[in-house]
């Protein structure tokens, strides 16, 4: 679990970004504008020193558990656990493709290193909520990391596992929602408007920040507090752009939700090149 | 007169009764069972559990969902958890919960359907599952139990907290007749004969197993025989005994406390038109729902009855080839 300072982070979630252009057109197909809002969260998450792990021990039960409840944008996370040694980053260019075991939505049953097969969405907190449960029992201390959509909010689930979580006051719980404002057809303000998140989760019970989650220094403090609270679950409102890093060319193209859709090999070659 | 009661069998306990007390003995063997239950743990009788081993039993609340999901999430960090809700409630409310958070990822989850099927009388059609054994066939990965009384409930409950994977058993509310009298030689996957005949087979789980009885005796004063098998796994299927029974008695009855689609009588249906198809015949609540009313008088109303079982095989044996 390397620690990284600021700036590296900043150049860690630079190649991150890269990777998830990369393997998205490569593939020809998934979600890389919801990879890239998170990258900054996951990138911080890996490599700044908050989450325990070893890519030769991924079953190791005292390990930190990272789970992606927004499973489309997984590229982000396989760009992320390559980069931490868990395989090499040159396979995920078999993204989504026949026989890769990295499919289109996590698979816990192709990958190691995977806590969750998410996909459906709403799924995720309450799954790692059961992790937290276990630590618990085991009467060991590691946490749970769950990122969650802004759009997927509007799934019941995830208040049952907000409830849920509050009654057993897992404080190795932490939610963060990559509120980047859109979701498939559209701005979630217009499809399902489920208004400002800080007070809805605090009147849950938990601990709740509201952040820039593209700013690196605002996602560590985050985080770092987060770490400290010690009598509830915490949560992190992570308010991000769908698609940071790309956003001009996303609006010249005339779409800056640009829902499932990869990137032509053109409009990555300029993407690769705005990135540096 | 209760099922099982024309043959002799006397009345026993509840399955989920059996199912709580030996989740309990199972549970002070193996510290990594726990309990997610949607508050009702003491209908499913979790609660028995509940009580000797409060801190590995966690209640969600009325949350189908998420205590699916929970299950799942423990289960990934190695332990046992038992999921138990009516069967509707459990099967039908957390369909998806249960596809991803347990059958996909294929976890250690045992899922418990308590209050399955139409003899839980009063509380009528929305608390009775009548389609979850249909739902959890539907699952790769799955293996599915209904057992017929308390001591077949107690070696299933057994079995499956003791194999590795997802499972899911099937129990009841009201008392059954107890058919083991004599204690039980329980497999998964494998069907159990209780008499042997020979004009006809009748495939039979759940309620219905003293059904069968029943009707076996019926057939038998009516000059015919009868083979009974107890076929409490669903999945995987016992292919082989469906099979030997086809080619034995070339004619079939299944009996089942279960809507007509895909129950029991789908997972025969599929096993005998590809290894020795012979007539069978359905006794089972057909494609509806039922009402609400007294547990027997129910059971009569819709047809989950001996003579209904003994007159479906008489059909059967009638539309046998010459």
């Amino acid at each position: 679990m390397p620690e990284l300072s600021i700036d590296q982070l900043k150049a860690k979630a630079h190649e991150i970004r890269k990777d998830i252009i990369r393997m998205t057109t490569a593939a020809a197909s998934g979600h890389p504008s919801s990879s890239l809002s998170a990258t900054e969260v996951v990138t911080a998450l890996y490599f700044g020193g908050f989450m325990k792990y070893d890519p030769q021990n991924p079953t190791d039960p005292t390990r930190d558990r990272f789970i992606l409840s927004k499973g489309h944008a997984c590229p982000v996370m396989y760009a992320a656990m390559a980069h931490a040694g868990y395989f090499p980053i040159e396979e995920t260019l078999t993204l989504r493709k026949l026989g890769s075991p990295y499919e289109g939505h996590p698979n816990v049953r192709r990958l190691k290193g995977i806590e969750a097969s998410t996909g459906s969405l709403g799924q995720g907190l309450s799954i790692g909520l059961g992790h937290a449960l276990n630590a618990r029992l085991d009467k060991t201390d590691y946490n749970v990391y769950v990122v969650i959509g802004d759009g997927e909010m509007g799934e019941g689930q995830v208040w049952e596992a907000l409830a849920a979580a509050e009654k057993y006051k897992v404080s190795n719980l932490t939610a963060i929602i990559d509120q980047n404002g859109y979701q498939q057809t559209g701005a979630t303000k217009d499809v399902l408007d489920l208004r400002e998140f800080q007070p809805k989760l605090e009147a849950f019970g938990w601990h709740v920040q509201t952040i820039n989650g593209n700013d690196m220094g605002e996602v560590v403090a985050a985080l770092k507090v987060a770490a400290s609270v010690k009598d509830r679950p915490t949560a992190i409102v992570s308010r991000t752009q769908k698609g940071f890093g790309i956003l001009p060319l996303l609006e010249q193209e005339g779409d800056l939700n640009y829902h499932g859709k990869p990137l032509s090999k053109e409009l990555a070659e300029k993407a690769l090149a705005l990135l540096g | 007169m209760y099922l099982g009661e024309y043959s002799g069998l006397k009345l026993g306990p509840a399955t989920r009764d059996a199912f709580g007390e030996a989740l309990k003995e199972f549970g002070a063997k193996n510290p990594k069972v726990v309990t997610v239950d949607g508050d009702v743990g003491n209908s499913t009788r979790t609660e028995v559990f509940a009580l000797a081993y409060p801190e590995r039993a966690f209640n969600v609340g009325i949350a189908e969902a998420n205590m699916v999901s929970v299950a799942g999430g423990l289960a990934t960090s190695g332990k046992i958890p038992v999921v138990a809700s009516f069967a509707c409630f459990l099967m039908d409310n957390a369909f998806d919960q249960i596809r991803m958070s347990v059958a996909f990822p294929n976890q250690n989850v045992k899922l418990v359907g308590t209050h399955a099927g139409i003899s839980i009388g009063e509380d009528g059609p929305s608390q009775m599952g009548i389609e979850d054994v249909g739902l959890a066939c539907s699952l790769p990965n799955l293996i599915v139990v209904v057992p017929s009384d308390a001591v077949c409930t107690t070696a299933a409950t057994n079995a499956i907290l003791a194999h590795n994977g997802p499972a899911y058993l099937r129990v009841g509310r009201g008392k059954v007749a107890t058919v083991y009298t004599d204690g039980i030689d329980f497999q998964i996957g494998k069907a159990i004969q209780l008499r042997d005949g020979k004009d006809v087979t009748i495939i039979a789980n759940g309620l219905m197993v003293p059904g069968a009885l029943d009707a076996a005796k019926k057939l038998e004063e009516a000059g015919l025989t009868a083979r009974v098998l107890d076929l409490h796994t669903i999945k995987p299927l016992d292919v082989e005994a469906i099979a030997k029974a086809a080619r034995e008695t070339g004619a079939i009855v299944v009996a089942e406390e279960h809507l007509h689609h895909g129950g029991l009588g789908s997972a025969v249906a599929q096993a005998v038109s590809q290894t020795t198809p012979v007539p069978v015949e359905y006794i089972n609540v057909g494609d509806q729902y039922a009402e609400s009313g007294d547990p027997q008088g129910l059971l009569d109303k819709y047809g989950l009855t001996a003579d209904a079982v003994a007159g479906a095989a008489k059909k059967a044996i009638g539309r046998k080839v010459k």
